[in-house]
């Protein structure tokens, strides 16, 4: 069974395949001794300026309260007061937003550690976000990043509660998977935070574990520091006037969670990627790790903007073939993989956010009634693989 | 109370701290890293300059001798290097100097490339090798090069206070533009008949000049009577330490080293002993197989994930000594470094903290 069972979804021999893995360290060596000045340049301005933003954003969210109608001023009045307050608790949205994704995702996954930075450091960095970083070290960078798109291993196909791919087992649950998914969209940080908990294993055993009241500690710990600070703290500062501030709060985490949530999803759900089989990762060479990272990985095409918005995660194919390369690099490699790809023919699934979100909304919503299997050979056979 | 008060603030800022929204209005204000400003440079010789340098809140005074850590980002890369404080103590402006020598790539740059204005991380004051609380009746210095700095500030101390005392100081350089501060030096014997200034120059021609016994007998004929405060290269160090063991006053000399904090790299990859440090275990390793596989054949239980240089978890701080990046070919030899345990190899000796 071995030989077919062990076949990826592509044209290509094993020396083929190797030859492309060869292709891709390449591109990783060049980068990364390159990397020089100017990269420092650019992750410490962007601190700067993250850092900026989220100060000044508080600042402008309490001066709105300035323009309630209830002071009588020439410029007081409800509308005044909600343009200021809509600013600054954009502003603040925007912040977390640069804070989590261009920033702490990526220097949590060490792509600054060249630096010998101690303050820009994956072993140091903390991030603004209820799960604990030394947590998602393990979830994310162990556990997704070396099982990507495997079924039964890589924890965020799903995130262990939803039907992304018609391989997956249908169950009646599913049948809320419209409500689970719109709950994880608002809440996301806190469904990241819980992942690293394997809830299947606790389902089996009906029951916690040392380790699971270990990281449920953890996530309480950071947990509290953060509801302290956004939801008690900045808006107690207001007196009065908490409910406006911690309004403005809840709406800027909103706002990186909806966002967050969307840009992750499009890595790894829209129409045409591909999940594995544990058969199929059998003794992996470096080589195939590097095609199934190609296969299971999709981009999102945009402007510069956009592009540091997202984490540049909108470059998950890169990402996820380099994925301790600073992030602002991927940009200038993204075309040499895709022109790589052209030349092995192994699809390269990249599209607008429209395309990406729409897709990736429609398969969850599809999923969660029963069968669609079919769907899941014709995706073989786009890729040009007959059984 | 102030602690309850500090602490939420602090609670405010998380995951930061509120210094790190100070430091963007003033970098010298935070107080989660200690920073400086360069205020100026001047050169001292042809490759040597100081730097006049503000340092930042919680900066300590030091001791006349001692030195202090200096960071500077190089290609993007943050080096570390010690420097001893050229300026006295009891300077009373706050500013502090550090005279560097062109050499290698984190003095290069600071002896040629920075400029006023720009900030370097520093670290407290720090060393054994500093005047003691009661003046010393009669020192002895013996000096050569950019060993002058630490006794540059000794010298200034007594200048301030007013108070030279019976001083001996036996300078090496190669040639009489060489010496780093010559004309200060000059100044303050010309001045202050108290303190004797025997510069020797190596290379201009008249013979070996370099330390010895003799030559110090000659110059200071009562070296046994004094206490000896020696900084220098390596070889002269070796010198005057033979000297004084030699003549039972090893107790009177204080030296100061500036051994290079890079470990040598080597010319064929054979790999050599790794030391886990925190586990007591030495074992061979070959230049092919990766750390994390050496320790777990040697049966330490190291953290570790994906086993392929992606996840970050087996990373381990390096103490000393060499290793090469398997995936990249690159050799990393500097003391301190993390290194992912996963795709390094040890290449030489290397000590790990694990």
């Amino acid at each position: 069974m071995n030989a077919a069972a062990n076949r990826l979804p592509v044209n290509l021999d094993d020396a083929d395949i190797e030859a492309v893995g060869r292709e891709l360290d390449a591109i990783q060596h060049e980068i990364k001794s390159s990397l020089g000045e100017a990269d420092r340049r650019y992750i410490w301005r962007l601190i700067k300026l993250q850092r900026s933003l989220a100060l000044v954003s508080r600042l402008i969210i309490f001066a709105s309260l300035g323009f309630l109608p209830r002071w009588g001023h020439v410029l007081s009045g409800w509308l005044p007061f909600a343009i200021v307050m809509a600013i600054g608790t954009f502003g603040l949205g925007l912040a977390k937003i640069l804070e989590n994704m261009e920033i702490g995702h990526n220097v949590i996954h060490g792509q600054w550690d060249w630096m010998h930075d101690p303050e820009v450091h994956s072993s140091t960095w903390e991030w603004d976000n209820v799960c604990p970083a030394d947590q998602w070290k393990h979830s994310h960078n162990v556990v997704h990043h070396t099982w990507t798109n495997v079924l039964g291993k890589d924890r965020d196909v799903g995130y262990e509660i939803m039907r992304v791919t018609p391989e997956q087992p249908w169950h009646p649950v599913f049948l809320l998977q419209p409500i689970f998914n719109l709950l994880l969209a608002l809440l996301f940080e806190w469904g990241v935070a819980l992942h690293d908990l394997d809830i299947h294993a606790m389902r089996r055993r009906r029951g916690l574990v040392d380790e699971d009241r270990r990281i449920l500690a953890g996530i309480g710990k950071k947990a509290a520091r953060q509801v302290m600070k956004d939801y008690v703290l900045w808006p107690l500062l207001a007196g009065p006037f908490f409910l406006y501030v911690l309004g403005a709060n809840v709406v800027a985490n909103l706002m990186r969670n909806l966002w967050a949530y969307m840009i992750i999803f499009c890595g790894h759900f829209p129409e045409g990627v591909h999940v594995f089989h544990e058969a199929q990762i059998e003794n992996e060479t470096r080589g195939r790790w590097y095609v199934r990272q190609l296969l299971g990985s999709c981009n999102i095409e945009g402007g510069k903007v956009f592009h540091v918005l997202s984490g540049n995660l909108s470059h998950q194919i890169e990402h996820h073939l380099f994925p301790d390369m600073p992030s602002h690099r991927y940009p200038q490699v993204a075309p040499r993989v895709r022109a790589l790809c052209a030349r092995y023919g192994i699809p390269y699934n990249t599209g607008s956010l429209t395309r990406q979100f729409g897709t990736t909304t429609a398969k969850i919503l599809r999923l969660s009634f029963p069968g669609n299997h079919d769907r899941a050979e014709s995706d073989y056979r786009a890729a040009g693989v007959h059984h | 109370m102030l602690q309850r008060i500090s602490d939420v603030v602090g609670l405010m800022a998380t995951p930061l701290r509120p210094s790190h929204y100070l430091e963007l209005v003033q970098p010298l204000w935070s107080t989660h890293r200690l920073q400086a400003r360069v205020e100026s440079v001047w050169d001292e010789t042809s490759d040597t300059r100081t730097l006049t340098l503000r340092p930042g809140h919680g900066f300590r005074r030091h001791r006349a001798g001692q030195h202090v850590r200096v960071g500077v980002s190089v290609g993007g890369r943050q080096m570390t290097r010690t420097y001893s404080i050229s300026s006295s103590p009891d300077r009373s402006d706050g500013r502090f100097t550090i005279t560097v020598k062109h050499a290698g790539r984190v003095s290069g740059f600071l002896a040629r490339d920075v400029r006023p204005g720009h900030l370097l991380s520093i670290g407290l004051p720090q060393g054994d090798f500093h005047l003691p609380d009661a003046a010393p009746v009669r020192p002895l210095f013996i000096t050569a090069g950019s060993g002058i700095t630490p006794v540059m500030s000794m010298l200034r101390t007594f200048v301030l206070r007013w108070h030279m005392p019976d001083t001996s100081h036996v300078h090496y350089a190669p040639h009489a533009h060489d010496v780093i501060f010559g004309r200060e030096l000059e100044g303050i014997a010309a001045k202050l008949p108290n303190y004797r200034f025997h510069p020797m120059f190596t290379r201009d021609g008249h013979g070996p000049r370099h330390f010895s016994e003799a030559q110090l007998e000659e110059l200071c004929p009562d070296w046994r009577e004094r206490d000896v405060w020696a900084c220098g290269p390596q070889s002269l160090l070796d010198d005057v330490t033979a000297c004084f063991e030699r003549a039972g006053r090893a107790r009177y000399l204080h030296i100061e080293r500036f051994t290079a904090p890079l470990a040598r790299l080597p010319a064929n990859l054979t790999g050599g002993t790794v030391l886990f440090r925190r586990s007591g275990v030495e074992v061979r390793a070959d230049g092919k197989k990766a750390l994390l596989r050496v320790a777990e054949d040697a049966s330490i239980a190291a953290p570790h994930g994906c086993r392929m240089g992606v996840c970050h978890t087996c990373d381990a701080t390096m103490v000393s000594g060499c290793v090469r990046d398997l995936r990249t070919g690159l050799e990393v030899n500097e003391p301190g470094s993390r290194i992912q345990l996963c795709v390094c190899a040890a290449a030489g000796n290397v000590e790990i903290e694990l």
